[in-house]
């Protein structure tokens, strides 16, 4: 019997930790195969933010590095600098790179450092049980926006990837989801441009994956996809936001 | 190699670092540091290898400085009290990732942003960890130009040797005076960094740099494995300088620039025949313990000397186990004890003690 589908090599055998439904596993597995794809684990290091894909770094099978709350960028920046031929990549959630790692996020970007910056938006804190996030919508339910987020008091959402294609340095920024098939595809397609790009020394590339959270959202995993479609994605439009490979053909 | 050069305290740091090896370094401006991140701005980029980043804040650079130390390279980053403030949580976590760094706190006036003249009120945060969580900093302290550049050297060997952080915790005079300085020869120490990530190459499983432990079981394993590792540190690290003790009847404590000034009021108070030695810590952690513990045994009392409302003086009175007075000769807020205040103490504790006080 053929295999059709299999694991890729760069996530190791442990069992993911992630909720039923959440869409980690989809997005690790995408990271996972754009890394198999361009033969890169063995100068691949991963560095894990905090927040609930904290533990990333017993899930890939490269080297990794568990940075502190928002930092990623930071460490990622040691790292690519100390190590210019390796392959530095990060995975942070909205919270980690949106709110308290935004200094980091930003001045990442301007400096065009060689990074992969993989941001997984759900729109609200997974790990410490579903409070505001940066990124949760007006009027969401959350455990600090009991009363539904409120612009006038607790602010509007934060576009990553539109605040971040003002600026001048970064190569390449594009927004993707992973809610249906013909999104995952797209997603792995963007992931793997954020790598390749690299390797090329193009620069500071960052895939914004719009995700889900039915523990927190208190959705079945199929509304929560529903959801994405009809609340996230008119909010977060997806699609390529910054690519400077435009710029050099001109 | 030897030559002597004339040298202002944060330049010889960043020259000695280099020397160590070290090519990674990242800082952000405050004073009175800032030489040393400008000498690192203007040699690195001619150096091969050699990286200058100025980050966006001390908490990025900390960071940066983690990831370097990740790979096994040798890096740096310095600042000032508030500064350092900053860098608390980065250093807490290269402790529990059990990373080699090398930090430099030119110390400033604090609390708050304090001001810009020298201080040693960074003490606590230096010697007690500093950061959340169980751990220590291995922290040297510098009293002279040449010991800036000496201890820098050393502390690169000591952290990659124990896999921890070191501190060089100096202060704004030491940083902005100039004096000659002989530059330390290149390290020779080399050490098993088969921990580092690098790229696994698929040669081998992958390393992980963390420090986190969901189970307590585990986190209290890696932490008494660490406080292991911290006793052979305490028991071959200790360095300090026993200045005129053989027959003192009285022992000034002090490190760094208020050492300076108790030699001269030693000097001073010499010349008037009073017999008073000087125990200068030059590790602040591991701390000189046994060797005040044994002038406890010679001495009628001890002067701690400090540019602090009395910080160190706390771990004298504990190496000492209540056997002596101790009493405290101290100016914060950037301010320097002079010599003259510093007899003045030690005669008052002489007249205490003589009047049988204690």
């Amino acid at each position: 019997m053929a295999i059709v589908f299999e694991k890729p090599k760069s996530l190791t055998s442990k069992e993911l930790h992630y909720c039923p439904g959440c869409p980690h596993g989809i997005i690790h597995r995408l990271v996972a195969e754009a890394i198999d794809k361009l033969g890169i684990e063995g100068k691949t290091i991963g560095v894990a933010p905090v927040g609930c894909s904290v533990m990333a770094y017993d899930y890939f099978s490269c080297d990794m590095v568990e940075a502190a709350h928002g930092r990623a960028p930071a460490v990622a920046t040691g790292m690519k600098r100390a190590l210019p031929d390796n392959v530095i990549f990060t995975y942070q959630g909205d919270g980690d790179l949106a709110s308290i790692g935004m200094a980091e996020t930003v001045h990442a970007a301007t400096r065009n450092e060689n990074i992969t910056v993989i941001f997984v938006n759900n729109a609200i804190y997974g790990m410490t049980g579903g409070q505001m996030a940066p990124t949760s919508l007006p009027g969401q339910i959350t455990q600090t926006s009991p009363y539904g987020r409120d612009i006038k008091t607790q602010g509007y959402p934060i576009r990553v990837c539109e605040l971040l294609s003002a600026l001048d340095a970064p190569y390449y920024i594009e927004r993707v989801a992973v809610n249906n098939v013909k999104n995952v595809l797209s997603a792995k397609k963007a992931i793997e441009k954020a790598f390749r790009n690299q390797i090329d020394g193009k620069g500071f590339s960052l895939i914004e994956v719009v995700s889900a959270c039915p523990t927190n959202w208190g959705l079945t995993p199929q509304k929560a996809l529903e959801w994405v479609e009809e609340k996230m994605i008119p909010y977060y439009p997806l699609g390529v936001y910054k690519d400077r490979s435009k710029e050099e053909a001109r | 190699m030897s030559e002597k050069v004339l040298m202002k305290g944060n330049e010889a740091i960043a020259e000695a670092a280099l020397r160590a090896g070290c090519r990674h370094y990242f800082g952000y401006p405050i004073t009175p540091q800032t030489e040393l991140t400008a000498y690192m701005a203007k040699k690195l980029p001619k150096i091969e290898g050699g990286v200058f980043l100025q980050a966006e804040s001390e908490i990025s650079a900390i960071n940066m400085v983690y990831g370097v130390a990740g790979t096994g390279k040798r890096v740096m980053t310095s600042s000032s009290s508030p500064g350092i403030s900053l860098k608390q949580e980065g250093i807490s976590y290269i402790a529990g990732a059990d990373l080699p760094a090398v930090i430099v706190n030119v110390q400033r006036g604090g609390p708050g942003l304090g001001g810009i003249q020298p201080s040693q009120s960074d003490y606590f945060q230096a010697t007690k960890g500093g950061g959340h969580g169980d751990y220590h900093l291995i922290v040297l302290a510098p009293s002279s130009v040449q010991e800036m550049a000496d201890l820098t050297s050393l502390a690169f060997d000591l952290a990659d040797k124990y896999r921890n952080p070191a501190m060089l915790l100096a202060d704004g005079t030491l940083g902005q005076m100039m004096e000659p300085v002989i530059l330390p020869e290149p390290s020779s120490l080399t050490v098993d960094k088969s921990w580092a990530v690098t790229g696994t190459g698929m040669k081998r499983e992958h390393n992980i740099i963390n420090s986190l432990y969901l189970s307590p079981e585990v986190l209290e394993k890696k932490n008494f494995e660490r406080y292991e590792r911290y006793k052979v540190i305490e028991g071959n690290e200790v360095r300090y300088e026993s200045y005129l003790m053989d027959d003192a009847e009285y022992c000034i404590v002090a490190f760094g620039i208020a050492a300076r000034v108790a030699k001269n009021a030693i000097s001073a108070m010499r010349q008037r025949g009073m017999r008073v030695g000087l125990i200068r810590p030059i590790t602040l952690w591991p701390f000189p313990k046994k060797a005040i513990r044994q002038a406890a045994d010679k001495v009628k009392g001890f002067v701690s000397v400090e540019l602090s409302m009395g910080q160190m003086i706390e771990d004298v009175k504990l190496a000492e186990e209540c056997l002596r007075p101790v009493s405290l000769c101290c100016r914060s807020g950037g301010m320097i004890p002079n010599v003259d205040q510093v007899i003045e103490e030690t005669v008052r504790l002489q007249k205490q003690v003589e009047g049988g006080e204690f």
